[in-house]
């Protein structure tokens, strides 16, 4: 349900200039520079070794052109919590936050650079909001995406190079967690293991010993997976276990891209394999390009620790 | 990094150097000061537990100046950067390495740049990927 109130806020934002451009405090210098190239360990000789700049097309000096906004940003006055809104693009998040909008995260950034900045160069920026979406749901919680356009432009008006953002203004699904206290590094995320209960738990007990075992109805003989209590054709709730060959073939497959699970290196291949036995089962076809994945592909299961959960994968049979 | 590539050395395919950074508490705020962000989840942990967030994370900006760098490492001294379009994924927190990794998907003779698809890949996934447009002396 989009939220009729703030729409109708936001909507006078579209179009606006953030405020007057902003002018660099400090005109392009080396020191400034060197700290950047410090930073991102950057070796390149046209940011601080003025002979060997002069010898490359640049002909001097150059600051990194990625450094482009570090010119025009506030500094540590950021990091004031009590500082009001200063442009409109704050006036437009604070707007959010009122309607609960509270979380943001930024998803795209497009540089363009049309010149390098020399040193004494001074930045001017003009940033302004280009558009605001439809409400959209997404992993983080319901929001909008704001985008803005910055414009840079040397001391002589000329294009420096421009910068296209998208940030997710959004509702957080979940409140915060709190984190860990220590130095420790943060826990990784693993495969999440499937629960075991009083009907599928035999089935997981039988992958840790290394077996791929398929459901059996002791009336009708009718084979199932995944494991539940009552035969989905009799209706007989005996049933008795066998062990499969764990070989088959792809029925369908998809490529999974979005949205990462933790533990899986995306993209994913997940396929629904016709077990030879005569029934389905959900899994990952692995060490095999993509584009040779194909309906009907034969397969074969291996058992595998992944993550710390053993679960089946399939190979194509060679 | 003496030797600057040129275009005519380049094709389609050709992989730049695998480049994995270490990732500590001194690169993010040191790449967040750098650029003078000073966001407080960028250099103070306990603005970023109150974000949801297990420690200080990087910056966008450090990121495009390791994947400008990552680039130009390769390119050499005489390229010039065009673009750089990045989706951005998962954080980069103290503790982690993020792995840099690039491939030449398009050459312009015309125009004198290479397109080169860039990932970012940290224990998380995909921390940023995206393509980054040089031009290189002919």
């Amino acid at each position: 349900m989009p939220n009729a109130a703030l729409e109708e806020a936001f909507a006078p934002f579209v179009g606006q200039d953030f405020g007057p451009p902003e002018i660099a405090r400090d005109p392009v210098n080396e020191a400034m520079i060197r700290q950047w190239c410090d930073a991102m360990g950057d070796a390149n000789p046209i940011h601080w070794d003025a002979e060997a700049a002069a010898k490359t097309h640049h002909g001097g000096i150059v600051a990194p052109p990625t450094m482009l906004q570090a010119w025009i940003l506030p500094g540590v006055r950021l990091a004031d919590p009590d500082r009001p809104p200063s442009d409109k693009q704050e006036e437009l998040h604070a707007l959010f936050n009122q309607h609960g909008y509270t979380g943001v995260v930024a998803t795209d950034c497009e540089f363009e650079f049309e010149r390098y900045l020399r040193v004494g160069d001074r930045v001017t920026a003009k940033a302004t909001i280009e558009s605001i979406s439809e409400e959209k749901a997404t992993a983080l919680g319901i929001g909008y995406f704001v985008v803005t356009r910055t414009r840079f432009e040397n001391q002589d008006g000329e294009l420096v190079g421009s910068m296209v953002f998208r940030v997710l203004k959004f509702k957080p699904s979940q409140p915060p967690q709190q984190a860990s206290s220590g130095d420790a590094a943060p826990a990784k995320p693993q495969r999440i293991p499937a629960p075991r209960g009083h009907d599928n738990g035999w089935w997981w007990e039988a992958l840790d010993r290394g077996e791929l075992m398929i459901q059996k109805c002791s009336q009708c003989g009718t084979l199932r997976h995944p494991p539940r209590p009552m035969c989905h054709a009799c209706r007989s709730v005996d049933w008795e276990e066998q062990p499969s060959a764990g070989t088959g073939s792809v029925h369908s497959y998809v490529i999974m891209h979005h949205p990462p699970v933790p533990g899986y290196d995306f993209p994913v291949a997940v396929a629904l394999v016709d077990l030879d036995e005569g029934t389905r089962i959900v899994a990952n076809v692995v060490d095999c390009p993509f584009e040779d994945i194909h309906i009907g592909m034969k397969v074969e299961c291996s058992i595998e620790e992944l993550g710390g959960v053993k679960l089946p994968v399939f190979r194509a049979t060679s | 990094m003496s030797q600057s590539r040129r275009l005519g050395d380049v094709k389609v395919g050709d992989a730049l150097p695998d480049l994995d950074v270490e990732l500590t508490a001194a690169i993010i705020v040191g790449g967040a000061i750098a650029s003078r962000d000073f966001t407080p989840v960028h250099h103070d942990r306990s603005a970023a537990n109150a974000a949801g967030m297990s420690d200080v994370f990087m910056n966008i900006l450090t990121t495009n100046g390791y994947l400008s760098r990552f680039v130009t490492d390769w390119a050499g001294p005489d390229a010039a950067l065009a673009k750089v379009a990045i989706r951005l994924g998962t954080p980069n927190t103290p503790g982690d390495t993020m792995q840099l990794r690039g491939e030449v998907t398009a050459v312009d003779p015309e125009g004198g740049t290479v397109d080169i698809a860039v990932a970012a890949k940290n224990s998380w996934g995909d921390h940023a990927t995206g393509t980054v447009t040089v031009a290189l002396p002919k």
